[in-house]
């Protein structure tokens, strides 16, 4: 076994500048909470940014604070490991939006109050600009790739498209380059569950107990069915029933995949904000990478000298296979030097997460050119 | 490198210039591609089938995209590279014909290898066996070759005739040996073709 990582840095950073919003606004003082693995290299020429998805954070190979499971993807970042932290400096910040150190709508707004719903709507591309401020701060020019999967993979794209000097590579893992009507359903699901929930309250939950934890959590269960596949959930439960012979007769969690589900919904609520929950998977649907470049995704890479590398996974069917097919193709049309395989895993969306041994050789092979 | 490279590979790697670009379009494990960047110092892509081969041509640091010669060719602009290449793959399209265009709109030039249906020994196992030949370079019973559309040397050279191809210049195998192109429809058991319009 690899020795664990140890995080050079783990810090809350204050941008220095305020930052201008797709939406017209602008956020003054914001934060940035980041983790650091690895040395920068005198030529700042080894930096590697990993983009967390929708629920992540920046823990991605320490401990999380709250939960004490492990990173998210400890098995991807450390010494000798894919993302290999004695080669490369690793630098993984929370989203803007989230409610894990960086500014999101839990945090307080200049009246001191948390913002709530008074928090700008904000998109992909206003994280990225965040991301990029990060950078700026830390003195990196040019990374030498952006790495996500899922949402960061749409985070990854979006640097590389927007800001095509600040990378020489994206590695873009089980993402998609829009949101689909079936991805905005499944989203607005939740969100409605979320402001169905009477301790919503608009959004202004503060101090009146734990906000609206029964939506969020039904908002967590409807897209954690998203995350895995059919044949995963029939293999892992079945129609198990969960500690008992017989059915209930009643609508107690009788079946194993409803226990499942009610825990992962209800565990989710002691780490996440419901109205960060709203704002992110809002930025979500927003984004269509090809309508902020005159509606061709081409274009959207026209100035982008990097590589890149796009994976899929034949299980995943919320940003299934032909998704990353529609970016290869564009970047195929811009000229880009692209790489793209779909790789076969029983876990579905979550297979990015998960071993796959053949993941683990992509990215090495990739990074390491 | 280039000694231990297929010897179709082989000879198309010592003729592609040095630093062009160059789309190896069925580059299975990525062997040409390989020896194209670190030898030839070329911008060399690949397009595989083969998820497998697609993994392990990245891991090694190739670019290289899953797709299907079939499909997916007609994405990429024209005349985005040198050299594009279809190695023993031209039997196994869905429209031979097609693929050779799109290989010259794709590449200013094409290398093209196949096997020569036409070789004496497939002759032979056709004309005396009577059975669909199982050879070195055929080795694949006919209910299960991927080659779906075998091709002689004379009938590829009529077909880029026939489409106004020009062939710029042609190499012929026997085992791992060059031979000569005298007969060669006879006497070849696979063809390296050079193609430009």
């Amino acid at each position: 076994m690899p020795e664990a990582a140890i995080p050079t840095t783990s810090a809350v950073l204050k941008l220095p500048h305020p930052l201008p919003l797709d939406g017209g606004q602008s956020l003054d003082g914001v934060d940035m909470a980041y983790e650091a693995y690895g040395t920068l290299a005198a030529d700042k020429g080894n930096a590697i940014l990993i983009c967390h998805a929708l629920t992540g954070d920046h823990h991605v190979a320490s401990p999380h604070p709250i939960t004490g499971k492990p990173g998210w993807w400890e098995r991807m970042v450390g010494p000798g490991l894919p993302i290999d932290t004695d080669r490369f400096f690793v630098i993984c910040a929370n989203v803007l939006g989230s409610c894990l150190g960086s500014t999101g709508p839990a945090s307080p707004a200049p009246d001191g109050r948390p913002w709530g719903m008074r928090f700008p709507v904000i998109t992909i591309r206003d994280m990225v600009r965040a991301q990029v401020a990060l950078l700026d701060a830390l003195g990196i020019d040019r990374l030498h790739a952006v790495v996500g999967g899922s949402m960061g993979g749409m985070q990854a794209l979006s640097l590389a498209a927007n800001f095509p000097a600040r990378t020489a590579a994206a590695l873009v893992i089980a993402s998609t380059a829009r949101h689909s009507a079936q991805n905005i359903a499944f989203h607005e699901v939740g969100r409605q569950a979320i402001m169905a929930d009477p301790q919503w309250r608009g959004g202004d939950y503060n101090g009146h107990g734990k906000g609206p934890e029964k939506g969020l959590a039904v908002a967590r269960m409807a897209a954690h069915i998203t995350y895995l596949s059919e044949e995963g959930m029939h293999e892992k439960f079945g129609r198990k029933l969960q500690d008992r012979a017989e059915k209930t007769f009643g609508f107690d969690a009788d079946f194993q995949v409803e226990s499942y589900l009610r825990y992962q919904g209800l565990s989710f609520t002691d780490r996440f904000d419901a109205n960060s929950y709203l704002y992110i998977t809002r930025a979500m649907d927003y984004f269509d990478l090809a309508e902020e470049h005159g509606g061709q995704l081409a274009n959207a890479f026209a100035h982008s000298s990097a590589r890149f590398c796009l994976v899929s996974f034949d299980t995943d069917w919320l940003y299934p296979t032909a998704e990353s097919r529609r970016i290869v193709h564009a970047l195929t049309a811009a000229g880009a030097p692209v790489s793209f395989v779909e790789l076969s895993a029983p876990f579905g969306h979550d297979s990015f997460l998960l071993d796959v041994p053949a993941l683990d050789r992509v990215i090495a092979g990739f990074l390491n050119q | 490198m280039t000694a231990s490279l297929r010897p179709d590979l082989a000879l198309i790697a010592a003729n592609v210039a040095p630093g062009s670009r160059v789309l190896d379009i069925g580059c299975g494990d990525g062997a040409l591609l390989a020896a194209l960047r670190d030898e030839r110092g070329c911008d060399a892509r690949g397009m595989e089938i083969d998820p497998a081969n697609v993994a392990q041509c990245v891991a090694r640091g190739l670019s290289v995209i899953q797709g299907d010669a079939n499909a997916d060719l007609a994405f990429y602009p024209d005349q985005a590279f040198d050299y594009a290449i279809l190695s023993q793959t031209l039997q196994t399209t869905m429209r031979p014909d097609r693929v050779l265009e799109e290989l010259l709109r794709i590449g200013r030039r094409a290398f093209v290898s196949f096997p020569n249906f036409a070789h004496w020994r497939v002759r032979a196992s056709l004309f005396l066996g009577g059975r669909m030949p199982v050879t070195r370079l055929l080795p694949v019973a006919w209910y299960e070759t991927p080659n779906i559309h075998h091709v002689t040397v004379d009938d590829f050279r009529a077909l880029v005739a026939e489409r106004g191809i020009r062939v710029e210049q042609a190499w012929f195998l026997r085992g791992d040996k060059r031979t000569t192109p005298a007969a060669a429809n006879l006497r070849a058991e696979h063809a390296v073709f050079l193609l430009s319009r």
